[in-house]
């Protein structure tokens, strides 16, 4: 079957009341996006509650469908056929016509529901299934009609024009990008974070996220690793602006200063702050970690009050009650896994302590926080001054 | 960065190529770029490049010209030594041996040939990574089909005995195959195999200011070996594909160069060599393994840096314009700790700590003096932060 179009299926952003032309408007835009780097030369519409994509030229298909599950607010992806209303004898040739070719091995049963949106229409829905159904078996006898759980549910939309489709790809469901404001992601070169700013994404936040880098304890290869798992998160968020924060100074000097058990800690706590006033600076509403209970010392409910306590805005930990393994799954579904599992250092690591604190108090780091205080205002701003912003596309 | 220093200490990776490399391979691709297997004067042309590139590098081993084929550089020429060989020989027997300390294109490939049915001896080497003859003479056996030792270790730069481990060899059995990786030998020692006994050698190209991409087998006439790559049918069958022309040009080229002033060149290398030495040695914490001057390869010297991990260092020096590499280079995509280092008894706190620096041709002695100057500089700073 040659497709020139697609019906694209949204579910929630169907309910959101007066708001609602702003979901779908944003949605068409990222569909948009998506597909004009694409051969096809597809254009994007909506109609009464349906998005349409619609080619003008040869495309590839699956490249097409591809893009099309990485645009978050899709949950269905129904390649169709489009036909003018040129008469029901033309509508009944048209619909043998589209099960022929959609369908090599006819040993199937089916359902005509039919569906007309225009009242004008001179047959009523009942009668289009009946005769819909009629000329099928006609045409391929193996077919069977089974009104309760058909193999293929056809769908035939009498609108201004008529749709004929059958097949709903699924999408990855969500909410568009650009419908729910900003929010800045710490990013590191593991499996979680990825995970974490996809997930967030998906409820149709902006992304822009921080990546703590600490030569020579971490290597170039490193920040290469971070600036690619931006891009691959960026497939399905669109571009993110990515700040690489040289943190080697201020990791030494806590190293200096504090006691070692304590120096994760302290050093989140850093990284939250300089996150967070980037994240200001950028407009973001709230910080995102892929930071989930007891997973390491520094992600004990305890060593998560003492981080949360530096940050005035809300940081979302959407991974904070899963099990590795599903965090796990997820970073294999959305293709990230391969490259965070590469074995470059982590600046979270390089120092790490035999036995860090796993139940810090609150009072006890910020008293060994003061002995930080003669340069560390100093050199966060610089810190934040000197970072590197790259774009990942 | 203004002025910015760039010493590259990891020639044992790969080099820089000779600029007259560069030329010849420029004319190969741009004039002369046809299809040496074409019957036209483009053809010919190129077959030019293969015969004058082959006549080059028997000339340097005093080996026959139709005992050289082409590869696509160290491992292929390797695999193609060891299932050459253990396909050809199999109805002889089915042992192999070589040592713990070959690079991954033998020792896996052996792992390889192990899972086919092979029965693999790998044998120990003493402190400085030296071979051990006895253990030689005791694992052959009437089963022995090849011995695989390389020349010069990647890692530490220990030199096999290699005339001596070929006589003792064909004292014991004349038809056992002896292989050399000579990646790391070839271009800074003068090699004869027909009087070191050696059958099948193993070069890569980019080793010597060559390109990267070709290599070659030496294949004694004697020898018989099954080919592993098939096609067309080139270089009378033993290595199918279009020859690569700029290549094998770049790679003659290279030889010529490499081993005109040979010895002069070796000297260049060992004064870099001992100046790196002395330096490291007035350094605190600082070992260098294995033996050192003219006991060892001239352009290889494998140190360890007490309480600093080698990746940091690595960066660390980095910063300042010096390239080095851990372990060796070809081992540290997996990081894990070397095997070499391992079979040499490295002790276990300087596994991690251990860099290589590896000379060419295009290093001076400033280069070293700056070297020393920047260890001395970042040493006790790397030192004083590490894991609590």
């Amino acid at each position: 079957m040659n497709y020139r179009s697609f019906l694209i299926k949204y579910a929630e952003i169907g309910v959101k009341g007066k708001n609602r032309y702003l979901f779908e408007d944003a949605l068409v835009k990222q569909i948009h996006h998506r597909l004009k780097r694409l051969e096809g030369g597809f254009t994007v519409t909506k109609e009464a509650g349906r998005i349409y994509a619609e080619a003008s030229e040869a495309f590839d298909f699956d490249e097409v469908v591809n893009a099309l599950q990485h645009v978050f607010g899709i949950v269905g992806i129904c390649p169709m056929l489009q036909i003018e209303d040129n008469g029901y004898e033309d509508l009944k040739a048209q619909v043998v016509r589209y099960i022929g070719e959609a369908y090599e091995n006819k040993n199937f049963t089916f359902k005509v529901v039919a569906r007309r949106g225009n009242k004008q229409y001179p047959v009523v829905s009942d009668q289009i299934n009946r005769d819909l159904g009629e000329v099928i078996l006609n045409a391929y006898p193996e077919t069977r009609v089974d009104v309760h759980n058909p193999d293929v549910l056809l769908r035939v939309e009498v609108r201004h024009k008529i749709n004929i489709f059958s097949e709903t790809i699924p999408g990855p469901g969500g909410m568009p990008i650009g419908t729910a404001g900003k929010a800045m992601l710490l990013l590191s070169g593991g499996i979680d974070s990825p995970v974490a700013g996809y997930m967030v994404a998906k409820r149709g936040v902006t992304l822009e996220a921080t990546y703590f880098h600490a030569p020579p304890y971490t290597s170039e290869r490193a920040k290469q690793k971070v600036v690619d798992l931006a891009k691959l998160v960026a497939k399905y968020t669109g571009p993110i602006k990515l700040n690489v924060v040289n943190f080697t100074d201020i990791q030494l000097y806590i190293y200096d200063q504090c006691p070692h058990d304590e120096l994760t800690i302290i050093m989140r706590r850093y990284m939250m702050r300089i996150a967070e006033a980037i994240a200001k600076e950028s407009d973001c509403l709230a910080l995102i970690t892929g930071e989930s209970i007891g997973q390491v010392a520094s992600q004990t409910l305890q060593s998560l009050g003492v981080t949360n306590a530096v940050c005035e805005l809300p940081v979302m930990r959407p991974l904070i009650a899963f099990d590795k393994q599903d965090i796990v799954d997820i970073s294999l579904k959305i293709d990230t896994y391969e490259t965070s599992v590469l074995p470059y250092e982590d600046c979270c690591t390089i120092f790490v302590a035999k036995h860090p604190v796993t139940k810090p108090n609150l009072k006890r780091i910020e008293m060994s926080e003061t002995k930080l205080s003669e340069k560390i205002d100093e050199m966060v701003k610089t810190a934040i001054e000197t970072r590197e912003v790259i774009r990942c596309i | 960065m203004e002025n910015r220093k760039e010493v590259y200490f990891d020639n044992s990776a790969t080099t820089r190529v000779f600029d007259s490399v560069r030329d010849v391979m420029v004319e190969a691709m741009t004039s002369d770029y046809g299809n040496t297997s074409s019957r036209h004067m483009k053809g010919v042309e190129a077959e030019r490049y293969i015969r004058e590139a082959r006549e080059e590098i028997a000339g340097s081993l005093k080996v026959k010209e139709k005992e050289i084929v082409f590869t696509s550089g160290g491992t292929e020429s390797n695999n193609m030594a060891l299932i050459g060989a253990a396909m050809a020989a199999r109805r002889k027997g089915n042992h192999l041996i070589t040592t713990c300390i070959e690079h991954a294109s033998v020792y896996n490939t052996m792992s390889f040939l192990e899972e086919q049915g092979f029965r693999i001896t790998y044998l120990p080497v003493d402190q400085d990574g030296i071979v051990s003859l006895d253990a030689l003479r005791e694992a052959i056996c009437d089963d022995t089909i090849l011995v695989s030792i390389m020349y010069v270790n990647n890692e530490m730069g220990a030199v096999e005995p290699v005339a001596e481990i070929g006589k003792l060899i064909k004292s014991i059995r004349p038809d056992i195959y002896f292989h050399v990786d000579a990646i790391q030998a070839y271009g800074k020692y003068v090699i004869r195999p027909k009087k070191e006994g050696i059958d099948l050698m193993s070069v890569s190209g980019h080793k010597i200011h060559g390109p990267k991409g070709v290599g070659f087998l030496y294949v004694d006439e004697k020898v018989r070996i099954k080919p592993i790559i098939f096609g067309g049918g080139q270089q009378k069958g033993m290595r199918s594909g279009t020859e690569n022309v700029p290549g094998c040009a770049g790679l003659g080229m290279a030889v010529r160069e490499i081993y005109k002033d040979h010895d002069e060149r070796v000297e260049r290398l060992y004064a870099l060599k001992d100046r790196l030495v002395q330096g490291l040695s007035s350094l605190e914490g600082v070992t260098v393994h294995g033996r050192t001057g003219r006991d060892s390869a001239p352009q290889i010297v494998s140190a360890g840096f007490e309480g600093v991990r080698a990746e940091v260092l690595l960066h660390a020096l980095e910063d300042r314009g010096i390239y080095v590499s851990s372990g060796s280079a070809c081992s540290s995509n997996h990081p894990g700790v070397s095997g070499t280092l391992r079979g040499i008894g490295v002790r276990e706190s300087l596994l991690d700590s251990t860099l290589r620096f590896s000379f060419g041709v295009f290093n001076t002695e400033d280069e070293v003096d700056y070297c020393l100057e920047v260890l001395r500089e970042l040493l006790p700073v790397l030192r004083r932060y590490r894991r609590a």
